[in-house]
């Protein structure tokens, strides 16, 4: 009765398969409706005291960061978007954060401690954040020159996808290419999530 | 500082149990009494250290010491102290080391209690046990450690998830239903230590008994407590959802009380050893798959943390324990030959053997019905999510076989019922369920499924009845006791059996309270005016006002209803809308005035800001206090029957069964013709 004896625990290899396979996915993530679409604008006060609006920025890649002081993995990302706005300080490319459930103060705090010369805005009522169908902090959305959201980035965004999105938002801002970037969003997204 | 002290003892109990497990294992094969002692030693040890981490970490909390990862995590100054501490399991990283510090606190007491006995089991079991540790520590050292620095260190945290911090039952649920679930590991151990020395059948037998009873227990006090929190806090007036993690609770508890019954079977005829073992395997692993369910985000959740690498290490070792007791389970199947089972059909044999093939078929069927949408997903690439349609259509019909054998599985000797006494037995309890049957269709309930809950549920309580009855009877007569006096006796000489039946009346008392407040609850909503009186089944409801407020930690708007019925005022309720600084959507507190009969469940849905209106949802719920009472019931009629033990009855555990034995004279003299 040998064959028994193997295949007593063979029976556990398609449960292992199954819950194996289920690790690859993510069912948390659900995919937005906003790539491809005009990013939704807004005016809002920044930490510094002025205001800025988001239309005010048309004809430039925006960097849309929603972060806040209690956030561990926007530390993380912190210094990405520090660099980025270093490298790119001559083309047309801004970063702008957006503070999360946060008090103005903390948030102040925190930035003049991280460094980083961006302006961010304070979103009194989580209106923006609501607006955007933010999940979590850290997101991020790429938005390009026409003002459409060319990418959403749920969870801190890592160096190389930040140069490799804001490079081609940078190269070529057409349509077309918009559609291209919504399909591969995805292949990105699994990648990106798995640290 | 915090954070050194904290890692430093996750890793000196990561390597203390891995010496320990070694140590152990070594021992059963040599059996070295020195490397027993040492891997007894080591069970304290991290036992000890598990202890330090969690002060640590509760420490770190309270001083909202932000360069914690934890802390920054889930901490927030504004919480009150309560909830900040039972935060430490509000979230990932802090229930992994909760759990870690209760499987440590297992470890050490069965290790301790067993120090002199099953000198040929021990050692393994003490190795099985620790090597378990050595995974739960490994995942706190590693992708789930909760003592990472932070810097630079926030100001502040955003404290925990709102919905946790929203009622006081965040305190007891999840620590009860940790008990139950990592207590599940110690009946495995036994197991698991049975198949590697050989020793299958035995002595042992009535320890596992007890330590499956004990966190079975915490189980099915944990599940009721997150119904009932559910109940409290959700709003939508329900308790139960087949939730993947609610179904993730109750898919070892449908295995463990296979096995609690089952390993009777064993105890009394050394039959069923292969199907205990893998019983008792399968509770583990359930309990180990519900932990990565809820721990590692494969399927969508209310409970669901985030991923990271927690998920594949689950996944590695439940490959491991799996592949390996099977392996095993099929290695020993020579030594795990039983004796044939069945003398009769009417015996508690068949019975039990029912009861086991019912839950089981219930664990498969809820199973199923919690992985399908990932089963979908693989095969045909599709995205579905199984309702719990399906789970009500599968479950109703076991529930109500289950609540049948409740009653007839404690009437039915063991090996055979003479057809003289089964007559005597069951003809009372047949005839007043019938005529109950007849009476509850009279009374219009109508619903075939309540109104078949119902009349098995009399049927039940009246074998029941019967049971505590007849003998009681039989001592009156041979005692002249009063009644009360001589089941009083009755009881406390046979703890373990009546205990099991007052259980049985706990779940068939949460039965009918399921049965009837899932098929007659009532549910309206209303927009009213301050002053505006809405009439729904028999009460009237009028909104007296409407008002916002601020407490420490969030912000609340509040409406007060006067309710009355007949114009007689019966109560103030005031249902609210929490804000938490940290989530965008309110989170709303229901409020419930419970009685015996019907909940009346008031929910604040909307509101105007002017304060010109409310709406408001209303649900009447008939007998769900039962439900809670029920569970009650079942823990109390559990620690009745486990509590032998307290009484220092341990060390006599060897006549132990002589107790039981004590009781059935007088049954049998009472049944006359049992044997």
């Amino acid at each position: 009765m040998s064959w028994k004896r193997i295949l007593i625990p063979a029976a556990a290899i398609p449960i292992i398969a199954l819950l194996a396979y289920g690790l690859t996915r993510d069912p948390n993530l659900v995919e937005s409706p906003l790539p491809g679409r005009a990013a939704f604008d807004f005016v809002a006060p920044t930490l510094d005291g002025d205001t800025l609006s988001l239309s005010d920025l048309r004809g430039k890649v925006v960097v849309l960061n929603f972060w806040a002081s209690w956030c561990i993995a926007c530390i993380d990302e912190h210094a990405n978007f520090t660099e980025a706005e270093r490298r790119y300080a001559d083309d047309d490319f801004r970063m702008l954060g957006v503070v999360y459930q946060d008090t103005p103060e903390n948030a102040r705090r925190w930035m003049q401690r991280m460094g980083g010369g961006w302006p961010s805005v304070i979103d009194a009522s989580s209106r923006i954040a609501i607006d955007y169908g933010v999940y979590g902090v850290p997101e991020t959305y790429f938005i390009d020159k026409n003002g459409r959201v060319a990418f959403k980035q749920i969870g801190p965004v890592s160096w190389m996808l930040l140069r490799q999105k804001v490079d081609s938002l940078l190269a070529q801002p057409t349509s077309t290419e918009l559609k291209t970037g919504v399909s591969g969003a995805g292949a990105l997204h699994s990648s990106g999530s798995q640290p | 500082m915090t954070n050194t002290i904290g890692y430093l003892a996750i890793i000196l109990a990561l390597f203390l149990s891995l010496a320990g497990a070694a140590a152990a294992f070594r021992a059963a094969k040599t059996r070295s009494s020195a490397l027993t002692l040492l891997g007894r030693r080591a069970a304290y040890g991290v036992f000890g250290l598990a202890t330090l981490s969690i002060l640590t970490m509760v420490f770190a909390l309270v001083a909202h010491d932000f360069s914690v990862s934890y802390v920054a995590q889930v901490g927030s100054r504004s919480t009150p102290l309560f909830y900040t501490v039972i935060s430490l399991w509000s979230s990932l990283d802090g229930s992994i080391l909760f759990w870690g510090w209760i499987l440590a606190g297992y470890t050490a007491t069965v290790v301790y209690i067993y120090r002199d006995r099953y000198r040929e089991l021990m050692p393994a079991v003490t190795g099985t046990l620790l090597a378990v540790n050595v995974f739960f520590w490994l995942l706190l050292a590693w992708p789930a450690n909760p003592f990472q620095p932070v810097f630079p260190v926030p100001p502040d945290g955003p404290g925990p998830n709102p919905l946790l911090q929203n009622h006081p039952f965040m305190g007891l649920h999840p620590p009860l239903l940790y008990l139950g679930y990592v207590g599940m590991a110690v009946p495995f151990a036994f197991g698991f230590a049975s198949l590697i020395t050989g020793v299958v059948g035995g002595d042992w037998i009535r320890a596992v008994r007890r330590w499956i009873m004990a966190p079975w227990i915490f189980l099915t006090a944990g599940i009721v407590a997150g119904a009932w929190w559910s109940y409290e806090v959700l709003g939508w007036g329900g308790y139960w959802a087949w939730d993947p993690v609610e179904n993730a609770s109750f898919l070892p508890w449908l295995v463990a009380t296979a096995f609690l019954h089952s390993i009777m079977v064993q105890e009394r005829r050394q039959t069923l050893k292969t199907w205990n073992i893998l019983l008792v395997i399968a509770t583990f692993l359930l309990t180990l798959f519900g932990t990565f369910l809820t721990r590692s985000g494969i399927l969508a959740s209310v409970h669901a943390f985030t991923e990271g690498l927690i998920g594949p290490f689950f996944l590695g070792f439940i490959t491991v324990v799996l592949v390996v007791s099977l392996a095993l389970v099929a290695w020993r199947s020579d030594q795990l030959r039983s004796e044939p089972a069945l003398d009769s059909l009417a015996s508690r044999e068949t019975a039990f053997l029912l009861n086991n093939l019912l839950l089981v078929a219930f664990t498969f069927t809820v199973l199923l019905g919690t992985v399908y949408p990932l089963i979908a997903e693989a095969l045909r690439g599709v995205k579905v999510s199984v309702g719990a349609p399906y789970f009500n259509q599968m479950s109703i019909p076991i529930a109500l076989a289950l609540i049948f054998l409740t009653g007839v599985g404690p009437a039915l000797p063991w090996r055979r019922g003479s057809p003289d006494l089964l007559a005597r037995k069951f003809l009372w309890p047949v005839a007043v369920a019938v005529l109950a049957g007849l009476a509850f269709w009279l009374l219009d309930v109508r619903h075939l499924g309540a109104w078949a809950t119902l009349v098995l549920a009399v049927f039940a309580v009246g074998l029941l009845v019967g049971e505590f009855w007849r003998p009681a009877q039989a001592r009156r007569r041979a005692h002249g006791e009063g009644w009360s006096r001589a089941v009083l006796n009755l009881t406390a000489k046979n703890r373990r059996r009546y205990g099991g039946y007052v259980v049985h009346l706990g779940i068939v008392v949460i039965a009918v309270g399921i049965a009837l407040s899932s098929t007659y609850r009532r549910e309206r909503e209303a927009t009213l005016q301050p002053g505006e009186t809405v009439v729904f089944s028999g009460y009237q409801i009028r909104l007296d006002s409407l008002y916002a407020g601020r407490e420490p930690h969030r912000e609340f708007a509040e409406a007060a209803f006067s309710v009355a019925r007949d114009g007689r005022p019966l109560a103030r309720m005031t249902p609210r809308m929490n804000y938490y600084p940290m989530s965008t959507q309110p989170i709303g507190t229901p409020h419930v005035r419970t009685r015996p009969t019907e909940d009346l469940y008031l929910t604040l849905m909307a509101y105007a800001r002017d304060g010109s209106t409310a709406t408001v949802n209303i649900i009447v719920n008939p007998m769900v206090v039962w439900i809670w009472i029920g569970g009650g019931v079942v823990a109390l009629g559990a620690l009745f029957a486990i509590s032998t033990a307290a009484g220092g009855a341990e060390p006599t555990r060897s006549r132990g069964s002589s107790t039981e034995r004590q009781a059935e004279p007088v049954e049998a003299g009472v049944g006359g013709a049992e044997r």
